[in-house]
């Protein structure tokens, strides 16, 4: 039992994920609540199981996988988004008579994509996870098989998807065949005994254009506004915050654990990686009119920042990369309920930023709570959104690199233009039609949680949360 | 001293009363910001009075470790206890102002309000860089609510301009923070009051931190967002505009760049001096041709600002003094003049000084108090304006001579386009029948306008009052510039003996 107690969160998910199958497969469309409840409680289980698991174990299966601190807090960041995706669903699909089970079972198989990703400590699990991931991802963008934007969305991401894998491969590869090992740790003393040479240099670059496809970070973004756009919202939501953050701890464990040694190489790619995103995130997003494209720029804006802190490297940059994500999820899981609510009376998805129009009059509370978290997108204190962005722009400027920070504080500037635009519609323009009631307790508590914890209150948590991401960040090293 | 913590209470006691406006309608709404702000003000009387001017530094200090970086440490020395009790003393009258003139959606304005309140005894009142930070920018939020919301019609690109500007100038603030952080390992106020910083850097930060201050004070060139925000905010929006949050530039500049960064400060004097001269000139300049009469007291206001300018980087005591006078009189004096504009438009709801003449004769009660505020506005003895210009020219006078040049042709300017406003709005003939059928202030404009009067001459008459609490601090301010301070151009030369001892009353 010990030998599998590392990897407690993931067999639960993955026996759990299969049981589930065939119940969907049986039940059909009956038992779609059930299905998904349980999904829920799968998830919620599997996080509690990450306090038992041995907080320290390195490398574990011939350095497969590592189930230390580090990946013990993607894990807490990445299970519960997935079942907050899960709950969210509920009350949207059957609108549209196609609420399968098969949703809340691909969100587990994705689940445990990225658990393995945040553990990967070898390029073969990595590479594992991330395509456990991606694949559930592209069915799941294309839910709605009905409905072409829906269609559309899936095959664009999956062509592209498959492009990025493929480059990601093609970089494992030459990693490996200049390295004779597909081990972090062996690839780091490689890359430590000498300058690393021209193929190390080509699969290094190849290996994080793979992963800036994944977290949607420029220029390997283009995929991100179509998708997110054309996808069924509960799973843009889900899209745009458990395997973001996946993505971008997979790349800071790579980048720190994998190639520390080679700092300097990756850095220019990480920093040109950060400036490039927040700034073409920021200005993108001026002319969208509808909110889920604006997200998508929002969300591509938001990696650039977490890159800041990974320019940093060293323990306060990775620390500082875990809080951003960390609140990050939170504030986008936020919004995107909030988004979720934008329905006509018939029942109707909404997506204009125009019907949005005068929001504080028809419905104060969402309005406020949006207004809560477009705030804190922009990192505007004293929102709680302030804080993450300071702890980047610290370790850019601890490491030496104020230039940068300052950079990516003007882009700050840039970006806050199109979140006072959101709070613009919402406070200061004449009310348009109201939007449906919608009777979700469950969905409604969620936002009011999230809402809260970037709310001034949030400050209470720096304790806590900077002890923890500092724990797991120093668990790299 | 009390272990009552009363600055948490002065920051969370709006807070609660903003939050309980939420849930009533308009009307109670209302009444729970007036009773809120004047309890707020009672609290500030009882401050001031256990102040110990005397005494240490830092008084009712606060400390409460929060986690991370950032902790809640709060305390006042007298330069905060002065512009704390000025927010106060300004904010019922605010409410007041807004009683009848407010409509719609009451309860959020009145929210709104209270949070900015809070959000501003907060940065008066913060002892630690990150939290004095989050207070700072934090008034963005709700000063941007108010002027997009119930602003006049260009209200939109009112509210983006001042929030982009302010925002913009902040952030470069906020690097130069961290960087304090790191290089000083804290960030205590206090501790970094007292901390060299090395030469070469002293200057970035210094102008990291003009970039922040000077968009908000505001000075010469990056004053544009001022006119469009105060002309397009409700009344109660630019009183608290040109009342407070302009003083939080001016108290950001006391605060850290002259003490954390002398040596940077003294490198920019010149600067300085230059944009205040400007910005003296100029302005004022413009001010003459405004037509809009709120757009012409925005205009007054940057002017005016200058005199902070110029008394602050000449470092000396009547320099320093004289700006925090010129600071709380120019509170007092412009918020009074945005109320007194408010009153006409409240009731003909137009801003063009040519629609008005004539007033003193249907208006006389309100004449008589646009009086007494025009002529403070220009500075005459006795009101409180005089004292701060007079203090900072002075001060000015004994570091450039040119500067001071420039200040005195700011007063001379500034009576000419008061008393031409003043003389186009109350005086001549009455043009139009509606502005002449207008009724002179009722009870309620009389309670919000006479308070400001009286604060106006005690401060004209006995600054003692209000220069007391703070000089001692400001003589801690000076300990730290002494090396630094500009020569100053009209010192005794050999063969040219001073006149007089100035600096008997040290």
């Amino acid at each position: 039992m010990s030998r599998f107690a590392p990897i407690l969160p993931e067999l639960i998910l993955s026996v759990g994920g299969t049981i589930l199958m065939l119940v969907a497969a049986f039940a059909g469309r009956r038992g779609s609540r059930t299905v998904s409840w349980l999904a829920v409680a799968l998830l919620l289980i599997a996080t509690v199981a990450l306090t038992g698991a041995p907080s320290h174990a390195g490398p574990v299966y011939d350095g497969l996988i590592a189930a230390d601190l580090f990946a013990s807090f993607g894990k807490a960041i990445i299970l519960p988004a997935s079942a907050v995706a899960i709950i969210a669903a509920h009350g949207w699909f059957e609108h549209d008579h196609e609420h399968a089970s098969e949703y809340a079972v691909l969100i587990l198989f994705a689940a445990v994509g990225m658990s393995v990703m945040v553990s990967a400590t070898s390029l073969i699990s990595l590479y594992v996870g991330l395509e456990l991931q991606s694949l559930a991802a592209y069915v799941l963008a294309s839910y709605r098989r009905t409905d072409e934007r829906s269609a559309e969305a899936g095959l664009k991401y999956f062509v592209l998807g498959a492009l990025a894998s493929g480059i990601l491969l093609y970089g494992i590869s030459l990693l490996y065949g200049f390295t004779g090992t597909t081990n972090f740790t062996g690839i780091a003393a490689a890359f430590g005994r000498e300058a690393p040479s021209l193929g190390l240099l080509f699969g290094l670059v190849f290996v994080l254009a793979g992963l800036a496809f994944k977290a949607s970070a420029v220029p390997f973004h283009m995929w991100t506004p179509d998708v997110y756009e054309g996808a069924p919202t509960p799973v843009t939501m889900f899209f745009s915050t458990a395997p973001k953050a996946a993505a971008v701890l997979l790349a800071t464990r790579l980048c720190i654990e994998g190639m520390g040694p080679a700092t300097d190489a990756w850095r220019q790619i990480v920093i040109f990686a950060a400036l490039a995103s927040i700034f073409l995130g920021g200005i993108a997003a001026y002319g969208q009119t509808n909110i889920k494209r604006l997200l998508a720029y929002s969300s591509i804006n938001n990696v650039g920042f977490a890159l800041v802190g990974l320019a940093a490297a060293g323990a306060q940059g990775a620390s500082s990369v875990l809080f951003y994500m960390a609140v990050y999820v939170v504030m986008n899981l936020g919004a995107f309920l909030c988004v979720l609510w934008m329905r006509d009376a018939e029942g109707q998805p909404v997506e204009s930023i125009d019907s949005l129009s005068g929001l504080s009059q028809t419905r104060p509370g969402m309005a406020a709570a949006l207004a809560i978290f477009m705030f804190s997108l922009a990192g505007i204190p004293p929102l709680f959104g302030f804080w993450p962005k300071l702890l980047v722009f610290q370790a850019a400027v601890a490491a030496g690199f104020a230039p940068l920070a300052v950079a990516a504080i003007l882009g700050t500037v840039i970006g806050a233009y199109y979140y006072l635009k959101i709070i613009k519609v919402m406070y200061m323009d004449e009310p348009a039609a109201p939007y449906g009631r919608t009777r979700e307790p469950v969905q409604g508590l969620l936002v009011l949680a999230a809402a809260l914890l970037v709310s001034p209150l949030g400050y209470l948590l720096i304790g806590l949360l900077g002890g923890l991401s500092d724990h797991a960040a120093g668990s790299l090293f | 001293m009390s272990g009552l913590p009363i600055l948490s209470i002065l920051i969370a006691l709006p807070l609660a009363a903003g939050a309980a406006c939420l849930m009533v309608k308009a009307n109670a709404a209302r009444w729970i910001a007036l009773i809120a702000t004047l309890i707020e003000f009672a609290l500030t009387i009882w401050l001031w009075q256990q102040f110990d001017p005397n005494g240490a530094q830092w008084q009712f200090v606060e400390s409460q470790p929060v986690g991370g970086i950032i902790g809640w440490k709060l305390g006042i020395d007298g330069i905060a206890l002065t512009l704390i009790a000025l927010t106060a003393f300004l904010m019922p009258i605010c409410i007041g102002a807004s009683w009848r003139s407010i409509e719609k959606r009451v309860p959020e304005y009145m929210a709104y309000f209270l949070l900015m309140e809070a959000l501003i005894m907060g940065s008066f009142s913060a002892q630690d860089l990150f939290l004095f930070y989050i207070f700072f920018e934090g008034g963005l939020i709700p000063m941007y609510l108010i002027i997009g919301v119930w602003g006049g019609a260009e209200r939109i690109k009112a509210s983006y301009k001042f929030f982009l500007y302010t925002l913009f100038g902040s952030v470069l603030m906020l690097i130069a923070m961290l960087y304090m952080r790191s290089v000083a390992g804290t960030s205590d106020i206090p501790a970094l009051m007292a901390y060299d910083f090395p030469k070469g850097a002293q200057t970035f930060l210094f102008l990291a931190f003009l970039a922040s201050f000077a968009v908000k004070l505001p000075m010469w060139p990056v004053h544009t967002w001022l006119p469009d925000a105060h002309v397009q905010a409700p009344t109660a929006g630019s009183v608290i505009l040109a009342g407070v949050l302009l003083k939080l530039g001016g108290y950001g500049f006391i605060r850290f760049s002259l003490p954390m960064f002398p040596d940077g400060s003294a490198q920019f004097v010149p600067l300085m001096f230059a944009l205040g001269a400007i910005a003296a000139i100029y302005t004022s300049l413009v001010a003459l041709v405004q037509t809009d009469m709120k757009k012409l007291i925005a205009y007054s206001s940057v002017a005016h600002m200058a005199f902070v300018t110029f008394g602050l980087f000449a470092m000396n005591r009547q320099g320093i003094e004289g700006a925090m006078m010129v600071m709380l009189g120019h509170g007092l004096v412009s918020g009074a003049l945005f109320l007194c504009v408010g009153v006409v438009y409240d009731r003909l709801h137009t801003r063009e000084i040519a629609r008005y003449g004539g007033l003193s004769d249907n208006m006389p009660g309100y004449a008589l108090l646009f009086m007494v505020f025009t002529m403070a506005s220009i500075g005459l003895p006795g009101t409180s304006n005089f004292v701060g210009e007079f203090l900072s020219m002075v001060g000015t006078y004994k570091a450039s001579t040119w500067a001071a040049i420039a200040a005195c042709f700011s007063t001379i300017l500034a009576a000419a386009y008061m008393l031409y406003l003043y003389w186009r709005i109350c005086f001549g003939t009455q043009r139009n029948a509606d502005a002449a059928a207008m009724k002179d202030l009722d009870l309620r404009e009389w309670w919000l306008l006479a308070p400001i009067a009286v604060a106006v001459f005690w401060m004209g008459i006995y600054p003692e009052s209000f220069l007391k609490p703070m000089r001692n601090d400001i003589g801690r301010v000076m300990a730290r510039m002494e090396r630094v301070a500009p020569k100053g151009d009209s010192l005794p030369t050999p063969g040219h003996p001073s006149a007089a001892k100035a600096e008997t009353h040290e």
